[in-house]
């Protein structure tokens, strides 16, 4: 994804900035003068995630689109969080409905915008995967199918988090949450379940689909570049880890995306009108273990003895992430 | 009240909420020791001048040097770089080529004429400084900035000292040797030649001096007693060294052999390939592991065919031949005769044994202290007589040019601090150098490290050019920007873009980044991502 082909430079292109660089080639959070879309003063626990893409998100939609965005916002953290009454963190114009209603909200505003002429004002929706996978899910897919003018852009920290840590849809196998607890024959979230979202977006085959994680901005920013120059459904899937559900330090939220990606467990890949366009390759590949055991939601598995079936269950997903996209194609 | 349906409050901004509060740690930005500055002989802030060369500002970088070390083109050249065996990029990919970029921006001085800084106001105050080796000029380098006046007595009719005599011309040419010597001298300093000091009391009180540093060197090759035969050629590797430098070109003969380990064996051996010698074969008491010459000095050596007989003694010269016996490291390391002899055909030995400082002034200045051949100094390095300083090979010393030059420096520190009859600076608090942990080498790109260009094996042993060539501009630039930075800001801006609560700002390029404490939560993220390490989280004062 990045596209720095001058010199080299002390960290490539994956800082945020870098003073040596020249600034059309930094990220938008690098610019002085980005939009902050979502501002200081927020509850978001200490190292949130979903704090931290929403801006990355936001900010870059805002510059693609010369500030003409206007976002729509499901219930679930991000909402709560961001806009106690009658407080706001948010600096772009902002909509909040219901839980299940953020892509139905979000086509209404594109079709009122439409109607009355204003269709340069571009349409964000977002919500966490709670919001997108279970509760939203019929009013997402509707929008996909109606190719409405929307990119919806889902923040996924794997779990309801801010009810207390209940299973999603996206919650992934094994990991323990209040309603996939860590006892029994098979502790935590059952195998064989749950919903690839950005595969379902997929066999809808609307113009645009994306993953993206917070400790890739470049990438994330160039996937928000390409979906604000088009138009149609389009759907981005963030992973956003979350230190309160995963039971992770604060300070390891990036680090512990980054390993989402680095074992296989979460691909970062584009798909246009339903086929995979690129992929983002694998740079030092990783055991599932060093992503897993961090994460207390995962402590069960590294007890004694150690749950090696499980790990390696987990290990063949990543295995098979890798194979089905071919994640090791370059600089494996 | 004139709201829209059900609103009862103004709408207001998440700012009202002071997020700092939720904290129990925060983030403070740090500069911390870089290794190769930690390793550096002669205290040169090598992050900082890697950082100034990164955006091409060769000229600060270049001052940045020299505020410590006058000498950039000669280190470029011989320093044996410990600040690259440091490097914590070595356990990424391969270390930073600091000795190459160094050697880059004194070239560049030299080509563009840039000068070493002047001296600061007159004290009034006059030095004598004995001896114009690396130690002597580097500490009437750094007499003279602070402005005392410095007059350098110099028994031989050229400066230089082991710079000079000590250190080929194919690692060091005499021209940049020339240049740098005399932009030192060029602050202000009076050098005299040919100006041997016998009796430093005399001298001082004619020369009307307040302090002296004595950095007389060890050009005394140390004697092996070996029964060698009439006609048998025994030559020490110094003599070999100086006339070699002067330009002469004594014939050796077809098979020369180099006695000793050390730095000296390694150049004399490759001294005498240059000479013409079809075989140049060191012999060495004990194997390779305890060889004190550099790594790099027996790799070129060795590239340039020279051969090394480990585990060896000399024992008889014959003409034409050599008596060899074979030694064993016993279970102490140390070499034992084994009584074993072999025959080695041989036209000269040279023999590179060590050095011995000459004590022929020493002995007379009342109060100096010489135990174990060198000059004995306390922790300011001053020797038992007042107000005379000592350093270089002369004083306890790991004797290279770097280490004299880095000793020069210290003891001008220490001389000034006694003229101005000011307390000793406390020495700052040992500072552990950044390890490669405390980075998030994650950020950084994989780029191998630049080579210099080497004549080639064949074409090197045919005269004394120059081996390893400079970097060019481009190279350069890449090279230093391939510096980890380790524990000092290089404005990533990866703090702003990591921080969930927009509570770091870039304030500018010089100023770095300032932390919003009201909004800070600590979550250490901006700790956690800092390539570098220039961050770290103190506890919350309450």
């Amino acid at each position: 994804m990045t596209t720095q082909g001058v010199k080299f430079y002390q960290v490539g292109s994956r800082a945020v900035g870098n003073r040596l660089l020249d600034p059309s080639l930094r990220t938008e959070q690098a610019n002085p003068d980005r939009r902050n879309a979502l501002n200081s003063g927020h509850r978001a626990c200490q190292g949130c995630g979903e704090a931290l893409a929403a801006r990355y998100v936001v900010d870059a939609a805002v510059r693609a689109t010369n500030g003409r965005l206007l976002a729509v916002n499901a219930t679930g953290c991000l909402e709560v969080f961001s806009t106690p009454y009658p407080e706001s963190s948010w600096q772009v114009p902002w909509l909040h409905s219901l839980f299940a209603n953020a892509a139905s909200v979000a086509t209404g505003v594109s079709a009122a915008l439409k109607a009355s002429g204003r269709d340069d004002i571009r349409v964000l929706a977002q919500g966490g995967d709670g919001g997108t996978v279970d509760i939203g899910f019929a009013c997402l897919s509707g929008m996909f199918e109606r190719n409405d003018d929307v990119l919806y852009v889902c923040y996924d920290n794997e779990a309801y988090m801010n009810t207390g840590v209940q299973r999603s849809g996206a919650t992934p196998p094994a990991a323990r949450t209040a309603t996939s607890e860590a006892v029994g024959p098979q502790p935590g979230n059952r195998f064989g379940t749950g919903k690839d979202m950005a595969r379902i977006a997929m066999a809808h085959e609307i113009p645009y689909v994306a993953t993206a994680t917070v400790a890739e901005l470049h990438d994330l920013e160039a996937k928000v570049e390409r979906a604000m120059s088009m138009r149609g459904a389009r759907y981005l899937h963030v992973l956003v880890p979350c230190p309160l559900g995963w039971g992770s330090a604060p300070s390891d939220t990036i680090r512990l995306a980054r390993l989402a990606q680095r074992t296989g467990l979460f691909p970062l890949f584009e798909a246009e009108h339903g086929e995979v366009t690129s992929v983002q390759p694998i740079r030092g590949r990783v055991p599932v273990e060093e992503y897993l055991r961090p994460q207390k939601r995962y402590s069960h598995l590294f007890k004694d003895p150690p749950a090696t079936a499980v790990i390696e269950a987990i290990q063949a997903i990543a295995d098979r992430n890798i194979q089905r996209y071919g994640l090791l194609s370059e600089e494996a | 009240m004139d709201k829209p349906f059900a609103i009862t409050l103004d709408v207001r901004s998440s700012l009202a909420n002071h997020t700092g509060s939720w904290r129990s740690e925060r983030p403070v930005y740090v500069d911390g020791l870089p290794p190769c500055n930690h390793a550096c002989p002669a205290s040169e802030q090598v992050q900082a001048w890697l950082y100034s060369s990164e955006d091409g500002s060769y000229e600060t970088a270049w001052r940045r040097i020299v505020n410590d070390n006058p000498f950039p083109a000669v280190m470029g050249r011989v320093c044996y770089h410990p600040c690259e065996t440091a490097c914590n990029r070595a356990q990424l990919d391969t270390s930073v080529g600091i000795n190459s970029v160094e050697r880059f921006l004194g070239d560049e001085a030299i080509k563009n004429g840039w000068l070493l800084p002047g001296p600061a106001a007159p004290t009034g105050k006059r030095v004598l400084v004995v001896g114009a080796g690396p130690a002597g000029l580097s500490a009437a380098y750094h007499l003279r900035r602070r402005g005392h006046d410095v007059e350098i007595h110099e028994a031989g009719d050229q400066a230089g000292g082991m710079m000079r005599f000590g250190i080929p011309t194919f690692r060091l040419p005499r021209d940049v040797l020339e240049i740098e010597i005399a932009r030192v001298l060029a602050t202000g300093i009076t050098l005299k030649l040919s100006a041997p000091v016998t009796d430093l009391a005399a001298t001082m009180r004619v020369g009307g001096f307040d302090a002296a540093f004595l950095a007389v060197g060890a050009q005394l090759s140390h004697r092996a007693y070996i029964p060698a035969g009439q006609a048998a050629r025994v030559i020490d590797a110094l003599s070999l060294l100086g006339s070699a430098a002067d330009g002469e070109r004594p014939a050796l003969g077809r098979t020369v052999v180099v006695y000793g380990g050390g730095n000296t064996a390694m150049d004399a051996a490759r001294t005498a390939r240059r000479l013409g010698a079809d075989e140049s074969i060191v012999v060495y008491r004990r194997t390779q592991a305890q060889m004190p010459a550099n790594e790099l000095e027996l790799r070129e050596a060795l590239e340039e065919g020279v051969q090394v007989r480990w585990l060896r003694t000399i024992s008889q010269v014959e003409n034409g031949t050599m008596t060899l016996e074979k030694m064993a490291l016993d279970d102490d390391g140390v070499p034992r005769a084994t009584g074993e002899y072999e025959q080695l055909a041989g036209d000269a030995v040279v023999l590179a044994l060590g050095q011995d400082v000459d004590r022929s002034l020493l002995d007379t200045i009342p109060g100096i202290d010489i135990s174990e051949g060198v000059v004995q100094v306390d922790a300011t390095m001053m020797t038992g007589a007042p107000g005379v300083f000592a350093g270089g090979d002369a004083a306890p010393s790991a004797r290279s040019v770097t280490v004299a030059i880095g000793q020069g420096r210290t003891a001008a520190g220490h001389v000034d601090e006694w003229l101005r009859r000011s307390p000793a600076t406390p020495k700052p608090e040992p500072q552990e150098p950044v390890s490669f942990e405390q980075l998030n080498t994650w950020y950084y790109s994989d780029a191998p490290h630049a080579m210099r260009p080497r004549l080639d094996a064949a074409r090197r042993v045919a005269d004394f050019t120059e081996v390893v060539g400079g970097l060019d501009a481009d190279t350069a630039l890449y090279e230093a920007r391939r510096c980890l930075s380790c524990g000092n800001c290089f404005g990533c801006d990866n703090c702003v873009g990591v921080c969930p609560d927009n509570a770091v700002a870039k304030v500018d390029v010089a100023h770095g980044y300032a932390i919003d404490y009201d909004f800070c939560k600590g979550c250490g993220l901006c700790v956690e991502e800092c390539p570098c390490g220039a961050i770290v989280m103190e506890p919350e004062r309450s």
